[in-house]
């Protein structure tokens, strides 16, 4: 069995959400927010939403589109936003781009609809992270694998979603090391391949050990 | 044997690893190590009675078992200091006000004497609502952090009482509060602390169905028909006739029962009120169960819940809403209202169903009662937000990270 180099050394993650002064009550408000705001409150309501609701692994997208949905009750508009994959970006300013225009876009073809108050207001968050060692790290796959089995829900949120802003998006900080360390890259692509809509992080975690297991078995 | 007797014992962070695995308490462990033996002071107004206690009650000593120094002052006043805070209370929440010179100048006094009782040297000090928020003036070290807790809504509040407390909230090192809709614009941070439940309490820890089956039968409830329940004190903020005229729509498509069960008629003359309008509009149906409980009821409310089809929360203004988040632990499917903290806890069509009128509460209690399937995945799933976000667990998490934040800052500064 191949040893690292480098050791996987496990962590995990805490977040409080800092609530910034800027807010929207209508879509207006809303497309000047998202002009406005930080990449970080970008990453906060998408990426990081996602990780914040995993267990609803129907339907649930980012925190704009359920705001369109549940606070203006325009579907249409919730649809497509909730349409975007954050898995298709690699650069949050695309991201941000591509959120504005389809709020604009709205807007310019539904002028009536663009001002409409909403029930509640939206408010542009961020959060803050503390990041702290656990006591497990791993050498090789086989120790990979037993640290992997006893992490909480921050730690792979941390590690398998949140890593990737880190990353350039482009990746998570598992198949990171597989590839790196281990020079496993199709395990590297098939853990990154793993559908965070539709698992929960438990379902992530299931998910990485079998392909693991299977590596180990081969 | 019944739940209800059981022996009350000193609870410890192992009690709640069958609920949430071992991880997630040892992360509490791990995220503590950076704290050990750091000292944090809370203070508030009251040791007894009303949620932050509630709250305080076991976020104080989870904190002492992950070896943070931690103490709890509660300052002390007379019944003029109090009368003069429940007036900036309601006044903060955008009720009337007859500004008098003379009770921000007792607010002050009082603040004054409880400086130089309390012992307020530790690295962070959280201040809870309004009533201490001046002991700010005692800060001598700016090296220790100081943080302002708001459990209140500040969004609408009287501008002399806000103008009067405005500077010495700015003074702080931030500001919590249960949700953004509650806060204010601020020339300092503002966080996001959602107020939390304690699986373990009597308010919601498991309990025998043979329990439930008895407070049944001692309200007359029939267990074998679909029960609407709303917990509530008697208050027309909670809408309580509102949702007596709901469940007359259901009615009207379904066999059903409706609870609404709550405190606040004999000690509070609006309540009785309340209660009497709720009592005529229900008129004479067997099957509307208004239960106007003691303050000692936490196993029944508990019992209530478990034994609902659907919990209602039709409140026309709220704060956090922690009957809901009570009720999505225990995975009832849920019909709130889009009001205060209810949004956040009520994802729509994720985690329950948010309504806005009469009508359209009982539109979504009919979806419910008549897709069992959906309402329980949406129970679940409301099951699982509180599990992530609404435990004391994750309550105890927000203040480790917050100040290991502070610290950070800090250290940054220093470089």
């Amino acid at each position: 069995m191949k040893t690292a180099e480098q050791p996987f050394r496990f962590l995990t993650a805490s977040y409080i959400t800092q609530i910034g002064n800027q807010k929207a009550n209508n879509l207006l408000e809303l497309a000047d927010g998202l002009e406005h705001c930080s990449d970080a409150s970008i990453f906060h309501h998408t990426f990081q939403s996602l990780g914040r609701h995993h267990f609803i692994t129907e339907g649930f997208s980012n925190d704009f589109a359920q705001w369109v949905l549940a606070g203006l009750n325009r579907v249409e508009l919730a649809e497509q936003l909730a349409a975007l994959d954050i898995r298709d970006y690699v650069a949050l300013p695309d991201l941000r781009r591509d959120l504005r225009r389809l709020v604009d876009n709205y807007c310019a073809s539904r002028e009536s609809h663009a001002s409409q108050a909403a029930f509640e207001s939206f408010y542009f968050c961020e959060s803050l992270q503390i990041a702290v060692p656990v006591a497990s790290e791993a050498w090789t796959l086989e120790e990979f694998r037993n640290g992997l089995a006893s992490l909480s829900h921050a730690s792979l949120e941390f590690h398998f979603l949140v890593s990737r802003l880190r990353l350039h998006l482009s990746t998570n900080d598992f198949s990171k090391w597989f590839t790196d360390e281990l020079q496993l890259p199709t395990l590297a692509q098939r853990t990154n391949r793993i559908d965070i809509y539709t698992n929960t992080l438990q379902g992530v975690q299931e998910k990485l050990l079998s392909l693991i297991d299977r590596e180990l078995a081969a | 044997m019944s739940t209800a007797t059981a022996p009350p014992r000193l609870i410890t962070l192992n009690d709640y690893v069958p609920l949430l695995g071992a991880p997630e308490i040892d992360d509490l462990r791990w995220l503590a190590e950076r704290l050990r033996g750091r000292s944090v002071e809370m203070v508030n107004s009251t040791a007894m009675g009303g949620g932050v206690a509630e709250i305080l009650n076991r976020v104080i000593p989870i904190m002492q078992e992950l070896g943070l120094g931690i103490r709890w002052e509660v300052m002390t006043g007379g019944n003029d200091f109090f009368a003069i805070t429940k007036a900036f209370h309601n006044a903060l929440h955008g009720g009337a006000y007859e500004s008098r010179p003379e009770n921000f100048a007792t607010f002050l006094a009082n603040n004054e004497a409880n400086q130089s009782h309390l012992n307020l040297d530790a690295e962070f000090v959280v201040i809870h609502d309004p009533q201490p928020v001046a002991l700010i003036n005692a800060r001598r070290n700016h090296s220790d952090h100081w943080i302002w807790r708001c459990h209140i809504d500040l969004s609408s509040p009287n501008p002399d009482v806000w103008n009067f407390l405005e500077p010495f909230v700015t003074r702080y090192d931030g500001t919590l509060f249960s949700s953004p809709d509650f806060t204010r614009q601020l020339s300092i941070p503002q966080y996001l602390f959602y107020p939390s439940i304690d699986p373990l309490s009597d308010k919601n820890r498991d309990l025998d169905a043979e329990y439930v089956q008895k407070v049944l039968e001692r309200f007359s409830i029939d267990r074998t028909r679909p029960i609407l329940t709303q917990i509530s004190r008697f208050d027309y903020l909670k809408d309580p006739i509102g949702v007596v005229k709901a469940y007359q729509i259901v009615k009207r498509y379904m066999d059903c029962q409706l609870v609404l069960a709550g405190g606040g008629a004999v000690d509070d003359p609006e309540g009785g009120a309340v209660l009497e309008e709720v009592r005529g509009v229900a008129k004479d149906d067997p099957d509307i169960h208004i239960l106007d409980l003691p303050p000692w009821s936490a196993l029944e409310i508990n019992a209530l819940q478990r034994a609902s089809t659907v919990i209602i929360q039709k409140s026309l203004r709220e704060g956090f809403g922690l009957t809901v988040t009570e009720a999505l632990w225990k995975k009832k499917p849920i019909v709130a209202s889009a009001v205060g903290g209810i949004p956040t806890q009520v994802i729509h069509k994720h985690t329950g169903l948010l309504a806005h009128s009469i009508e359209g509460t009982a539109y979504q209690i009919r979806l419910l009662l008549s897709n069992p399937a959906m309402a329980q995945k949406l129970a679940e799933q409301g099951h699982e937000h509180v599990r992530e976000h609404f435990l004391i667990t994750s309550n105890v998490k927000r203040y480790l990270t917050l100040f290991c934040h502070l610290l950070g800052q800090s250290a940054a500064l220093e470089k």
